[in-house]
């Protein structure tokens, strides 16, 4: 039995195709601006990776922020139901997973079976979200992917007294025009930003294990700064974190086929 | 007796003179990022205005962001006192002053002799600051000046749904994209923002008159947008808004020196 799941996210599209329990093709692209041609693209490429066709799905279940707006899926999940679930069938033991997406940050709960038990979401203010790390990278000169491998080398701590992106935007600014090295500095932005995402994680109450799903669990240095600061070690999934959305799409879709 | 007043703010800084309870004159330029330079620049072009030398001031004192790095000054005085006491001077029955700074909101009430009894502070967050605009205006690619003006043509404003000033500024592009009017755009950006404020003045109760200072109370749109979300009537200062913190720090001054601020 053949399903497939697709998340069509703020910045990136993302769709699982897959059988039982095992991934037989899984793609990201960067999202477009309407969220149906998103969904083909994406979807079609993961079907060709898996070396199939649309007509092989049982079942396709959509999810993300242009989840209602995906033309060939049966149903539509959450995103926090589908990152719980996705995130349960890599990591069994996972009782809480930290989700930072383009453009929110959510902190859920779940039980053994991946259901959500409890979850706080942030979506009004970007500082927490990935947004923060864009507008930071940006600025910066690097790209997201060095704005976490650069922070390891950093000498001097340096920290952002702002919370908001604005407001640290500037201090990132001082702090160049300062001559402060882009590694102390982006150490700070990726401190700031795990700073957030604590504060989220802790009222929605850690319970292990701790898993991270979301683009940004990509960023070792937002990894490493969140794990000191809630005192847990945050377990490494065994595929792309990005892709925990599409998949617990696609185990939704397996559960309908089921009839469970 | 000459006294005088500057306040060093994010974007922009202001000095007043006084001359035995009379504004002799006032200046105000944009900020640098030397706030020593900065004042001293400010505070020449105001001596210059009034056509006195620096010596001639017995007093000052300054405020602003910037207040502790005036090197001139006496002395220094909060910012959130020193929009009270001016905009009471020029307005004397006034008990509220909503302050749009370039970098913050300020909601302060006061008492019939202009000390502050309460008070509510945003800097924490960029939506709700003259920040908030000056962003959206250089996303739209218009001048901030031009802002008030261009509103007032709106006939469809915009929902503006994201507080966050990054997230607005994304929706706001995607507004562009739309197709939809330069003035609903911008007259949407005035709501949501004085929302915002409304807020934070609610906060502490509104209490009649009221009335704006600081750069953003030169806006005629978000004047009016401010009116509406607050539902009360906002008295139009009767003197440059911008200038009512250097006012208050030289009424703080000329205190200082007489002690007595009826003086």
């Amino acid at each position: 039995m053949i399903v497939a799941g697709c998340d069509v996210g703020s910045l990136t599209s993302k769709a699982v195709v897959l059988n039982s329990s095992r991934i037989l093709g899984q793609v990201i692209i960067k999202s477009g601006f309407k969220p149906e041609e998103s969904a083909h693209q994406v979807m079609e490429e993961a079907l060709s990776r898996a070396g199939l066709s649309m007509k092989d799905i049982g079942f396709c279940v959509g999810t993300g922020y242009g989840r209602d707006r995906i033309p060939f899926v049966g149903k539509s999940v959450s995103e926090i139901a589908c990152h719980a679930k996705g995130a349960q069938l890599l990591m069994p033991t996972a009782r809480t997973v930290i989700d930072i997406g383009g453009q929110d940050c959510k902190a859920i709960k779940l039980d053994a079976k991946g259901n959500v038990v409890k979850f706080f979401t942030n979506d009004k203010c970007a500082a927490g979200t990935g947004r923060f790390l864009e507008v930071m990278a940006k600025i910066l000169g690097i790209s997201l992917d060095e704005l976490g491998t650069l922070s390891r080398q950093a000498r001097s701590p340096l920290s952002l007294a702002s919370t908001c992106t604005v407001w640290a935007q500037a201090e990132v600014i001082h702090h160049l025009n300062a001559r402060k090295s882009k590694a102390d500095i982006a150490s700070a932005v990726n401190q700031a930003m795990a700073g957030r995402v604590a504060i989220l994680a802790r009222s929605v109450g850690i319970e292990k294990d701790v898993c991270m799903t979301g683009g940004v669990a990509k960023n070792t240095g937002v990894v490493s700064a969140l794990e000191k600061q809630l005192n847990v070690n945050i377990r490494r999934l065994r595929t792309d974190p990005q892709i925990v959305g599409a998949l617990g799409a696609a185990v939704f879709a397996k559960q309908r086929m089921e009839g469970a | 007796m000459i006294v005088a007043g500057c306040d060093i703010g994010s974007l922009s800084a202001k000095a007043v003179i006084m001359s035995n309870g009379n504004i002799l004159a006032s200046h105000v330029i944009y900020a640098k990022p030397e706030p020593e330079e900065l004042a001293r620049e400010v505070m020449d072009g105001a001596l210059k205005k009034a056509g006195i030398s620096m010596d001639e001031i017995k007093y000052s004192i300054a405020t602003g962001y910037g207040r502790n790095h005036v090197p001139f000054t006496n002395g220094s005085e909060s910012e959130i006192a020193c929009h009270g006491r001016g905009a009471q001077w020029i307005m004397p029955d006034v008990r509220m002053v909503i302050d749009i700074g370039g970098q913050d909101a300020k909601a302060i009430r006061l008492n019939e002799n202009g000390n502050v009894i309460r008070y509510a502070y945003n800097d924490k967050c960029a939506s709700g600051t003259g920040r908030f605009l000056e962003i959206m205006a250089g996303a739209l690619d218009v001048e901030l000046e031009e802002m008030g003006e261009i509103s007032l043509r709106a006939r469809n404003p915009v929902t503006i749904s994201n507080q966050c000033v990054v997230f607005a500024e994304t929706e706001i592009i995607s507004l562009i994209n739309e197709g939809r009017d330069l003035s609903d755009i911008i007259s949407g950006l005035h709501r949501s923002m004085a929302h915002r404020v409304a807020s934070l003045a609610k906060s502490i109760e509104l209490e009649a008159t009221i009335t704006m200072t600081g750069g953003v109370a030169k806006n005629k749109g978000m004047f009016t947008a401010l009116k509406e979300a607050l539902g009360v009537e906002i008295r139009k200062m009767e003197a440059d808004p911008q200038i009512m913190g250097a006012l208050g720090a030289a009424l703080f001054a000329r205190q200082a020196v007489s002690g007595n601020k009826q003086a």
